[in-house]
């Protein structure tokens, strides 16, 4: 079991520092075979391992590998816990990053940088998969921070482009800021907990509910309020939760393939996976859930509307990514970690779908990206359209759907919560799900739909992409429309994931979910009458109604609110915020420290200092050193004088 | 009566003397020399007053030996003057500063 953990983790690294290091020597198809091979065997052993552990010939694995060092007691280790789910998560991740990496033969097919970006993506897979698999803090912050660390690589893969650097230094800098919120929280978890261990800790979870911390004199914090709200801090960061969003959308710089590998399916679920995994923590602090409730909320529907006036099509999908994010989020909020890890997967499948099919777009179109010069591509790329179709209705939540089931089982559980903030959270999750709907709608009728508005040069040259584009969107779209229907119970209500993820009794809002009943059938049928079908529904026609019947009246809307157009635009400010109040402060801070701090106090005071107190000091002595002689001869007088007046004195 | 009290003061005046004499001067390294002699010598007429007035001869060997040791040590000091003077062409006091801090 541990060789073949092993060989699943580092398959990937394997093939990455070869065609990393070697690249040249491999030649194009030496290094996509090669990592393709790897990510493969990684693939087929996590599903091996999934299998073994559903049908239960296999035991969940939780084993230290290597120790790297025992410091005060703390153990650091590396070390594997391998339960259904982090191996669910670990086949997400494997085959998205499978049918990325046979996508990108086809995508970057010209661009010099072939193996270089096959050696990023397989190192992202190892990095990811440690993350995942990881069963302790540090390596989960190993992890944590190699994926951001590809990420920012990825994100400036092209490096001559000044917006792609750009768009690198903001993703990685505002994940620091997440980071820095992650790492307070695991020191947290070791002053209270004393263990680094997952097992460890949540054995000792009961022990630090009782206890409380003073970080302001007379306000004490419950500790698991603390800790939660810090570990959380890092999950806004990774998966992009409002205010510390703002790096994704930019982050489409990239190349497609890594927009939909990293930024849809997976490292931005490594924010809520580990929230779902720390899930015997955050059951203890009823502010924390209600923290993330809110922000989940938030970040569902206000992202949502933004991706409403964006005309670049992958930035329409960033938008919608974020979204869905906060609806996972929610979903960890009402404490239906299950639900939040199903619409995790559900997702993973339809926006990696959906991200590929607008790369095959952006092939089809020469790298233009903008949708308003785009329109009735079905008819030239029908596998595309057809594909797109389906990751669409998953993603807007049509019954029957992968996204239907995850989606309604959020917005049920919303419904069903106590937590503080439940309300609010509940109107947003279903108001986002029209909004959903209308933004997807859009872009599909503008891109796909409508009259051709590309140029006569762009349409001559329009064809379906190559296989190795194609096969994957095809692959793809099974899950997004079968996984739901296939799984949903399961995972949902019957005790999928075991003891992983712990719910305490009083917050078990899927038990009431399934009150009435919980197999898909019924969810399908209870799904058609409820609110989020219709509002889907209203979504859909009302993108119909302005981009494909009544072109004319959505240019009139967008002039007759003009101001809330404005501020979707500008992303209610939040860019402009950071860049004049955020960065001059922090840079001020920086300014003072540097010029005071480091400048003054420490160049300053103490180094310079000490030299010229120094100095100071014998220029005043030297003045002592007269040079004439008589001097020299009164101070010998004097010496002997006081000599033998001691000498008289003390007998 | 002339009393041991005389002498004494007459020592402790010679001796305050070529202290100030030592001071004073800022002209000729020969009067600080003349004054470190005269500074032996006060101090001579202490061991000798007192040697007499104990009775105890041991004072009046030390004065030998203090003496001794002023020649000689005059006599260096003449010899180093005379190589001062050969060098700066001067035995001004205050323009002897090389010493200085």
């Amino acid at each position: 079991m541990q060789q073949v953990l092993l060989t699943i983790v580092l398959a990937p690294l394997f093939a990455s520092v070869i065609a990393g290091l070697f690249g040249a020597t491999i030649g194009r198809r030496g290094a996509h075979w090669l990592t393709i091979i790897g990510v493969a065997i990684s693939f087929v052993l996590s599903a091996w391992v999934l299998r073994g552990l559903v049908l239960g010939d296999v035991l969940p694995f939780n084993e230290t590998i290597y120790t790297w060092g025992t410091s005060d007691g703390v153990h650091m280790a590396v070390g594997f816990l391998v339960d259904r789910l982090s191996a669910t998560m670990m086949v997400v991740v494997t085959f998205v990053s499978l049918m990325v990496h046979i996508y990108t033969i086809g995508y970057m097919h010209d661009d010099p940088g072939y193996q270089r970006f096959f050696s990023y993506i397989s190192l992202f897979t190892f990095s990811m998969l440690m993350l995942v698999m990881a069963n302790n803090f540090l390596q989960l912050f190993f992890g944590w921070e190699a994926v951001g660390l590809v990420s920012y690589l990825l994100i400036g893969f092209w490096f001559t482009r000044p917006t792609a650097i750009h768009a690198n230094l903001k993703a990685f800098l505002v994940n620091r800021v997440g980071d820095f919120g992650f790492l307070l929280g695991i020191a947290a978890v070791l002053f209270f907990a004393g263990s680094l261990d997952y097992a460890e800790v949540f054995a000792a979870a009961p022990a630090i509910a009782g206890e409380n911390i003073e970080i302001f004199s007379g306000r004490p914090w419950a500790a698991p309020t603390l800790i939660c709200l810090l570990l959380f801090v890092g999950a806004m960061g990774k998966s992009a939760q409002v205010p510390l969003h703002v790096w994704l959308p930019d982050s489409m710089e990239g190349p497609t393939p890594i927009s939909a590998l990293i930024h849809a399916a997976t490292m931005v679920t490594a924010g809520i996976y580990m929230v779902a995994r720390m899930s015997p923590l955050f059951e203890l602090s009823e502010t924390a859930l209600s923290v993330i409730l809110v922000i989940g909320a938030t970040t569902a529907l206000f992202m949502g509307l933004l991706g409403l006036v964006q005309n670049d099509i992958k930035r329409v999908i960033a938008y919608s990514t974020l979204s869905q994010l906060g609806y996972m989020t929610v979903a960890l909020g009402a404490s239906a970690y299950a639900a939040g890890i199903f619409h995790l997967g559900t997702h993973a499948f339809f926006k990696a779908l959906l991200f590929l099919a607008a790369g095959s777009v952006i092939i089809g179109m020469h790298h233009e990206q903008d949708i308003r010069r785009m329109g009735g591509l079905r008819r030239y790329m029908p596998i595309t359209y057809w594909t797109a179709l389906l990751g669409s209705l998953a993603l807007i939540g049509f019954p029957g759907f992968s996204g239907f089931f995850s989606k309604d089982a959020i917005i049920e559980a919303v419904h069903a919560s106590a937590t503080p903030g439940a309300a609010y959270a509940y109107a947003c999750v279903l108001i986002g799900v029209f909004v959903t709907a209308l933004y997807t709608f859009r872009m599909f009728f503008l891109v796909f739909h409508g009259e051709e508005r590309m140029d006569t040069d762009a349409r001559e040259h329009l064809k379906e992409s190559p296989l190795v584009v194609t096969l994957p969107l095809i692959l793809l779209a099974v899950p997004s429309v079968v996984i739901g229907w296939l799984s949903e119970e399961a995972l949902l209500f019957e005790g999928y994931f075991g003891q992983a993820l712990q719910v305490m009794p009083g917050h078990d809002v899927l038990a009431t979910v399934g009150l009435h009943g919980t197999d898909p059938g019924y969810f399908l049928l209870h799904g058609l009458m409820a609110p989020p079908f219709l509002l889907a529904m209203a979504g859909v026609f009302v993108a119909w109604w302005l981009y494909l019947h009544q072109p004319a009246l959505a240019p009139a809307i967008a002039k007759r609110f003009s101001w809330v157009r404005e501020v979707l635009v500008n992303k209610y400010y939040f860019d402009e915020f950071n860049e004049r109040v955020l960065a001059p402060a922090v840079r001020g801070l920086g300014q003072g420290l540097w010029k005071f701090g480091d400048q003054r106090l420490i160049d300053g005071a103490l180094v310079n200092g000490s030299a010229q107190l120094v100095g100071w000091l014998s220029g005043v002595i030297r003045q002592l050193q007269t040079g004439y002689l008589y001097h020299y001869a009164f101070a010998m007088i004097l010496g002997l004088a006081g000599m033998l007046g001691w000498l008289l004195l003390t007998g | 009566m002339i009393g041991v009290a005389h002498y004494l003061t007459l020592a402790g005046l010679l001796f305050t003397l070529s202290v100030a004499g030592i001071f004073l001067n800022r002209k000729n390294v020969i009067i600080l020399l003349m004054c470190i002699e005269l500074m032996l010598l006060a101090v001579n007429f202490n061991f000798i007053t007192l040697s007499r007035f104990l009775g105890d001869a041991a004072g009046q060997v030390f004065v030998f030996f203090i003496l001794t040791v002023a020649a000689a040590e005059s006599a260096i000091g003449l010899a180093i003057l005379v190589v001062l003077f050969r060098s700066r062409r001067s035995i001004n006091v205050e323009e002897l500063d090389s010493m200085k801090g």
